[in-house]
């Protein structure tokens, strides 16, 4: 069975590699968190607020002009339709309402393209709670407008000016944040990265997506199981949601696309499977992008969502095992696949996901195959990037 | 008999260890402070290895991280340059670093290296204590190195007790809710939490770290447990010391007022 052991570990990876300063906060998450979303009273409050603020469930969509040019039957888990427009938010309304029993004043966040700030953002002023969002100060100018939404929203954003000043080094900072303010404070990590529980947790909150396309796929083909899943990897939540309930379903491929920037030999990329080796960074033991001494080096992607030195411990163990294929799309075939997408299927989405479609280009299947694609999000945040491609 | 132990055996209060970053300010200062820093009577030298991402590190001790990533240090270099050490001082040396560093150089060959040029003991931040028993106990332990955990006024008395009882060179309290060198000057309420460790009468000898730093702050701790341990105010004084050896000499000096013959 692939999951999680009770050390907190996926095979070789995992576990909670932290400061004692932060043990009480992460010992009190993992002896309470799974008594407290198994609750009945938490399930519905949480299904409720899944249905009617978030959008829920999403379309399986059957994309027949995508499906007629790639000559396989081609199903898109629309994620770009929830609130805030990107699959992040099913994690943080499953955070904020655990924070909140477990009576917590404030929140922090961090956040690479601002899809998860302004997600934590949006739950916070849902719930009327102090929110703090750490971002790298090169994301703060190249991501304005999600920059502009969280402080809308009623957020503090706090660039975080260390190191390379993005996604790595604001998640440094809040961690930080987190040591300086331990007790009244959660700390909603964005992705299956951090160390146990949170890789599990997260995962579990975005494990609705494969819940609802094995509903889904039922009631349209007959069957739960596809005979591929494509999602795209930068810390690895969407693709992590999308594969769980299919973990331990041998007949479906689950490819995990990562992000190859100019090229996995660039120098200029985040193909953490291909370029990077055994590490611990922020709490966990996973695979991670390093220097021959051991320091994170700054990763590359045209998507800021995937713009990650590593990947969450459950991918670095489903690569490891050999249970998911790994592939890396270059900058420039994901701007194509996004473009593509949007003129075949009147839908412009988010770069990140526009990865995972063009795998479809460097992977093998057969004509009758039935493949689920995890549209993790909306162009709409792209918008600049997409016009600075120009090539439409 | 390992250093620590004859320290802490020789000597039960005002304890001062220094903490700097290998590599900083300069790529070869590294021998050159710590002899400085024995010669001024710090008992315990804490060297860091520089790491990209140090979590538990206030902007002074990044900032020196960075620039000693920017020197070009690395663990080979540092051992290089810790070869022929106990030549030249006897004073405790422990090498406090991020894991990443240290297991890509590889912890057996690391903590090997370690004996051989001399140091005493380790202080991993992100080394959580079922990791270092599940893990790393029995190599540290063939290695004959000390590991040193930390302890903040979150920790329950049971996980105290835990750590105290896996100890066996000092226990590192950090005196706030904080990473290094975040608040200055001790509050009450942080007094209330020495105490109530000192209280504890553990086993092994305590210092007490993160916001010490100077005189007025190292005598008000040091009544609180064996010693006392410094490190971004350090980091500030090699940040703008004008000759090196004489202003590490005034700065320890200063903080303990009065003058320490080492030389015994």
């Amino acid at each position: 069975m692939i999951g999680i052991d009770d050390k907190g570990f996926y095979g070789k990876f995992g576990g909670a590699y932290i400061p004692e300063m932060l043990h009480p906060n992460i010992e009190e998450l993992k002896q309470n968190y799974v008594a407290i979303i198994e609750d009945k009273a938490f399930q519905s409050q949480f299904d409720n607020l899944l249905t009617d603020y978030v959008g829920r469930p999403t379309p399986l969509y059957l994309a027949s002009r995508l499906s007629e040019k790639y000559k396989a039957k081609i199903y898109l888990k629309r994620e770009d339709l929830c609130h805030t427009g990107a699959h992040k938010v099913n994690n943080t309304i499953g955070q904020i309402l655990l924070a909140q029993k477990l009576g917590k004043k404030r929140i922090i966040a961090e956040t690479g393209a601002g899809q998860h700030g302004v997600a934590t953002a949006t739950v916070c002023a849902l719930m009327g709670m102090d929110c703090t969002i750490y971002m790298g100060e090169v994301d703060i100018a190249r991501q304005r407008p999600n920059v502009e939404r969280m402080k809308i929203l009623g957020a503090k954003v706090i660039p975080a000016s260390s190191g390379s000043k993005t996604l790595k080094d604001a998640t440094n900072e809040a961690m930080r944040q987190w040591i300086n303010d331990p007790v009244d404070t959660h700390y909603i990590i964005g992705s299956v990265v951090g160390p146990d529980p949170y890789p599990e947790m997260v995962a579990k909150f975005q494990s609705v997506i494969s819940k609802e396309i094995k509903i889904q796929l039922k009631e349209k083909e007959g069957r739960e199981n596809p005979d591929m899943v494509i999602a795209c990897v930068g810390g690895g939540s969407n693709a992590a949601g999308a594969f769980y309930h299919y973990y331990n379903e041998p007949d479906v491929r689950l490819i995990a696309v990562e992000a190859a920037g100019l090229g996995i030999h660039s120098g200029k990329s985040a193909a953490t499977t291909a370029l990077g080796k055994m590490g611990i960074l922020h709490g966990s033991k996973t695979l991670l992008m390093q220097t021959e001494d051991g320091q994170v080096v700054e990763p590359h992607s045209i998507s800021a969502g995937l713009d990650y030195p590593g990947i969450g411990p459950i991918h670095a163990h489903l690569f490891d095992i050999g249970r998911a294929e790994f592939v890396g799309v270059e900058d420039k075939h994901a701007m194509e696949a996004g473009i593509e997408l949007s003129k075949l299927e009147g839908i412009i989405p988010a770069i990140e996901s526009a990865h995972a479609l063009y795998a479809l280009n460097q992977i093998e299947y057969k004509p009758d195959d039935i493949i689920v694609i995890n549209l993790s999000g909306r162009g709409d945040k792209d918008l600049e990037t997409y016009i600075k491609w120009g090539k439409y | 008999m390992n250093r620590i132990d004859r320290l802490f055996q020789e000597k039960q209060e005002k304890i001062l260890s220094i903490y700097f970053t290998a590599g900083y300010p300069k790529i070869d200062d590294t021998l050159p402070i710590m002899e400085a820093i024995a010669a001024a009577g710090g008992d315990v030298i804490e060297i860091g290895i520089p790491f990209s991402d140090p979590i538990a590190d206030g902007p002074t001790i990044q900032e020196s991280n960075k620039l000693a990533l920017e020197n070009g240090m690395t663990l080979k270099l540092l051992f290089r340059q810790l070869e022929g050490m106990r030549e030249k001082i006897s004073t405790p040396v422990v090498l406090m670093g991020y894991l990443n560093p240290i297991i890509q150089y590889g912890m057996e060959a690391f903590c090997s290296k370690c004996q051989e040029v001399g140091v005493d003991g380790l202080i991993l931040p992100d080394l959580p204590m079922q990791q270092y028993l599940d893990e790393f106990k029995e190599v540290f332990d063939q290695y004959g190195l000390k590991n040193t955990f930390l302890i903040s006024p979150q920790t329950s008395e049971n996980r105290i007790r835990e750590i105290d009882r896996h100890s066996d060179g000092f226990i590192y309290m950090v005196s706030s809710h904080s990473i290094t060198g975040a608040k200055s000057g001790i509050s009450d309420q942080q007094l209330e939490y020495f105490q109530r460790v000192k209280d504890m009468d553990l086993n092994n000898p305590r210092l007490i770290g993160f916001g010490i730093s100077d005189h007025e702050s190292f005598e008000k701790v040091s009544g609180y447990a064996h010693g006392a341990i410094i490190g971004s105010a350090f980091i500030k004084v090699l940040s703008s010391a004008k000759e090196l050896k004489s202003d590490i000499q005034t700065y320890i000096q200063e903080v303990k007022k009065y003058n320490y013959d080492h030389s015994s």
